[in-house]
């Protein structure tokens, strides 16, 4: 028996080992193979137990729902008959997740760039630190600040946006209260998403070939026509996977949305009016006075969350790993 | 369109570090002149100088003058974009922008000013990549990305690319380094019949080459490593290859050291 | 003869008609007397409009400042300089929007919080205090998140650690392929997500809520991040190290444990460290699976434990002037505990750098 031949046709992402001799197998290396290899295994049996466990225990709920689970706008699971629906969380969690792109892509890129191309050398990697340390902010950090120190210093934005671009509609504040609506935590999202939207997008930056930012220069491109001719073309697939990444943790957050909301389940256009909530808003929101079956059912809007973020974060790491084949080609 | 330089008294540094000191020299218009001399000599750094690409360096820093056509590149008031357009400059590896086809390549400079018409571009195109002997090959995928040619071809669409904004002077970083022999006669063809319209300087550690397409050569040379970079003469090719007044060009020349 | 010779032909040029090089510019003060201009017309709008939020005097002079700058360049530079320095101005008006954040949540934190942060509040718990009142402290808290972050660093650690193992020097083919992705995939799951995964697991077994569920789901949250940071440390060890072993006879087992990961080892312990401080401050896989406790409870196994997060999160919502007090404190007690893990990990990663470099 030969554990560690070399398939002539094995994938060349991973540095390959050195070519190994097809010795005897030593019981050692049976081990430590078998050990790391099981490790793997194991993140995989995690994962589609993730889904299985979810999914039984969303049916178990969904089954005992008498409203309908897309389309209620009401959460009950205690009532009787027991009624629950996404509706309003899902349209909450979007609406909230979109405000935050809206406002942080453009605000990391530009921080991006900064540090990539505009900061003086020295202040450069102290910059990035800094980005990144607010990254290490826990969320429910986050959250307080927002709710005790944001809403209150948004509510005279809020009034103003009411009464220029009231207007619109969606900026129509139809009701008096702190600010802790959709709006608000749609920036308290955009500020907790900033940093890794920032960071991939810089390392995206760096790597442009200086050769192709020299061709530019050589032209006699200004400094903002040397990031549109060679820079922001090489980073545009990368900018876009760290917004997606950015989405997905905007998408499940938790903490900062409970803090900051106050939720209903009422639906609503109006970003300023107090109301609404977000999947994960609802399930810290919701879970102390559940009983069995209310569980399930916040099983079941996890489910929807698991479901989201998956497909955001699988696009986000297609988008990245068709990029690397793209640049190693013409390396 | 052609300019003459006029250097003066000129070093650059990076950071702390000088890299050439106090060269002055003139670079005929419509001319060939090419800068040898030993590796770290300080040729290249010169050269990125005469359009101001060596400040983009971090730390990089210069002293003195550059006089084109008695204007001085490094004048307060002078934009070193507005130089970067007339002096073209061709780099050592082929740098295509990796985006953008062929066309696009070289109405690249041009449409930086905005200023154009679109049958108008497509004229420039066309004469910049005939000046640049490439047309012939790519007329019928202009519309491929550059990246996908030969190097080159690559490194002739770059030279299209510089000469579109119709620059005064052409300066060329080691141009056929990364290239086979075969591709470096295109290019050497290339330099001789650009020479009627442009002031070219090229830098060049291949002393054949600087023979055959040059109409002057400078020789820079280092006192030791970590020393700036001088010149050490500059004179007609064939007196620099022949007869150079100066030992060290001699020694260089006839391959006792560099 | 160091000179440049003089040429013979120095028949002069015919005067070509190129564009001067001299392009006008504005004078070099122009940037910061735009600013104060504008700020001041600002400040001149805000106060006879009687704004209340200062963010919208700051928005008005940063669109004045832009609207200014660009008049102006356009007319005396040209619109592609102008364009230039809108890019410019935009580029800093971003960085200076992330600071300020920053800045003001540090020092909200820190300032509110030092006002009960002391010793009594770090060595007492919450037992007999009730929520509106001021008095108790964050030691069962503290306990909590140390045995929590532990338990999940002592499970995540060692199987994210051999998971990369796996995938660098041994995987290949369809399973490492699918691991690869998967550990991606996990990287993304949000907290709430694992949490509600384990509690799932709680219903159907019938388990009790315990610290222990609760170091499980932070395990699942912190496995790729290890996996991630390792992978990436173990592909910079050269190739010719693991050769050099082999060469010498040294089973594989025996090369990766001997010579490859030492030779990681500072980078690995980073992405470790990293990781933990990222799990030390999730809260919602703690409020589903370890339910919070007044009491302080050192056993993880069994029963209702508090944590920092879960603390904070408990004390906002008690809602009166004294928990919020509280709040602050333990939040500035859970930034502190970050915060210098951050700077411990990245100077291990400094430290080690030029070792793994080469």
């Amino acid at each position: 028996m030969t554990t560690t031949v070399i398939p002539p046709d094995s994938p060349p992402s991973p540095p390959p080992p050195p070519p190994a001799k097809a010795t005897p197998t030593r019981p050692g290396d049976k081990i430590f193979r078998g050990l790391s290899r099981g490790s793997g295994i194991l993140l995989l049996v995690v994962m589609a137990s993730i889904a299985a466990f979810l999914t039984f225990r969303a049916a178990i709920a969904i089954s005992g729902n008498e409203g309908n689970f897309f389309t209620t706008f009401d959460w009950d699971p205690a009532g009787n008959p027991p009624v629950f629906g996404i509706a309003v969380l899902l349209y909450g969690t979007v609406v909230s997740s979109v405000i935050a792109m809206v406002i942080a892509v453009p605000v990391a890129v530009g921080i991006a760039l900064f540090i990539s191309h505009y900061a003086p050398r020295r202040l450069a990697s102290p910059l990035a630190y800094v980005v990144d340390l607010l990254a290490a902010v826990p969320s429910i950090i986050y959250g307080i600040w927002g709710a005790l120190f944001l809403v209150p210093y948004l509510g005279g934005l809020n009034s103003w946006l009411d009464s220029y671009l009231g207007w619109t509609l969606i900026f129509d504040k139809t009701e008096i209260g702190p600010a802790r609506n959709l709006f608000t935590v749609g920036i308290l999202l955009a500020i907790m998403i900033l940093p890794i939207v920032t960071s991939v997008s810089r390392e995206v930056f760096l790597q442009v070939p200086k050769m192709n930012e020299e061709a530019a220069l050589a032209l006699g491109a200004t400094r903002w026509e040397v990031i549109r001719l060679s820079v922001l073309p090489f980073g545009r697939s990368g900018v876009i996977s760290a917004s997606m990444l950015g989405l997905g943790r905007a998408l499940g957050e938790t903490m900062a949305v409970a803090t900051v909301l106050s939720p209903s389940f009422l639906f609503s256009g109006h970003l300023l009016d107090a109301g609404g909530g977000t999947f994960a808003q609802n399930i810290a929101a919701k879970f102390d006075e559940a009983n069995e079956f209310g569980r399930d059912a916040l099983i079941a809007s996890g489910l929807v969350l698991f479901v989201l973020t998956l497909l955001v974060n699988g696009a986000a790491r297609l988008i990245i790993a068709r990029r690397k084949e793209y640049s190693g080609a013409n390396a | 369109m052609a300019k003459r330089i006029d250097v003066s008294g000129l070093s650059a540094f990076y950071g702390t570090h000088k890299a050439i000191d106090d060269i002055s020299m003139t670079v005929e218009p419509r001319s060939v002149t090419a800068f040898i001399g030993p590796s770290g000599c300080g040729k290249s750094t010169f050269l990125r100088t005469l359009n101001r690409m060596h400040e983009v360096t971090p730390g990089g820093r210069v002293e003195g003058k550059v006089l084109l056509d008695d204007e001085n590149l490094y004048d307060s008031h002078v934009d070193p974009v507005s130089v970067r357009r007339t002096v073209g400059m061709v780099f050592q590896r082929p740098n295509p922008f990796p985006t953008m086809s062929i066309y696009d390549n070289v109405a690249a400079g041009l449409r930086l000013n905005g200023s154009y018409k679109k049958n108008e571009l497509s004229d420039v195109v066309e004469k910049s990549l005939r000046g640049a002997n490439l047309w012939n090959e790519v007329k019928d995928r202009l519309n491929k990305p550059g990246s996908g040619l030969s190097g080159g071809q690559q490194q002739r669409l770059c030279i299209a690319r510089a000469i579109a904004v119709e620059p005064q002077v052409l300066l060329m970083d080691e141009p056929c380094s990364a290239l086979d022999p075969i591709s470096t006669l295109a290019i050497e063809d290339l330099i001789g019949e650009l020479k009627e319209r442009f002031t070219i300087v090229i830098v060049t550690h291949n002393m054949q080459q600087a023979a055959r397409v040059s109409d002057r050569t400078a020789f820079f040379n280092l006192a030791a490593v970590g020393q700036p970079g001088k010149l050490i003469e500059i004179d007609e090719t064939e007196r620099i290859f022949a007869n150079p007044s100066v030992q060290a060009t001699e020694d260089y020349i006839s391959g006792r050291f560099g | 003869m160091s000179q440049a010779t003089m040429t013979k032909d120095t028949a002069p040029t015919p005067a070509p008609v190129a564009p001067s090089l001299a392009g006008k510019r504005l004078p070099r003060w122009s940037p910061i007397g735009f600013g104060a201009l504008s700020l001041a017309l600002a400040v001149g709008v805000g106060l006879a409009a009687d704004w209340q939020s200062k963010v919208q005097w700051g928005l008005i002079a940063a669109i004045l400042f832009v609207v200014l700058t660009f008049i102006a360049s356009s007319a005396v530079e040209g619109t592609r300089q102008a364009k230039d320095r809108v890019a410019t101005s935009f580029v800093w008006v971003c960085f200076l929007l992330a600071i300020i954040p920053l800045a003001s949540l540090l020092w909200v934190t820190v300032s509110r919080g030092l006002k009960v942060l002391d010793g009594y509040f770090l060595t007492h718990s919450m037992a007999g205090v009730p929520g509106f009142e001021v008095g108790g402290g964050v030691y069962h808290a503290l306990i909590g998140t140390l045995e929590q972050v532990g338990l999940a660093t002592l499970i995540a650690a060692p199987v994210g650690l051999l998971t990369a193992v796996y995938l660098v020097e041994y995987g290949k083919g369809t399973l490492a392929k699918a691991v690869t992705f998967f550990v991606d995939v996990m990287t993304g799951i949000p907290s709430i997500v694992a949490g509600l995964f384990l509690l799932s697991i709680m219903l159907m077994f019938n388990l009790q809520p315990s610290g222990f569920m609760g170091a499980l789901a932070l395990a699942i949250l912190m496995v790729p991040v290890v996996v991630r940071s390792t992978e990436e440390m173990l592909k910079l060890v050269p190739n010719e190290l693991r050769e050099a072993s082999l060469a010498l006879g040294v089973p594989k087992w025996r090369t990766i444990l001997k010579v490859v990961l030492p030779t990681a080892v500072g980078g690995i312990t980073t992405g470790v460290m990293l990781a933990i401080a990222r799990i030390a401050g999730e809260t919602a896989p703690i409020m589903l699976l370890v339910f919070g406790s007044q009491l302080i409870n050192t056993n993880p196994f069994d029963g209702a434990q508090s944590s920092l997060p879960f603390y904070i999160w408990e004390q906002y919502r008690v809602g009166s002037e004294a928990s919020y007090d509280r709040a602050w404190a333990a939040a500035l007690v859970l930034i502190a505990f970050v915060m210098i893990l951050n700077l411990v990990a990245r100077g291990i990663a400094r430290w080690k750098a030029p070792k793994t470099g080469r």
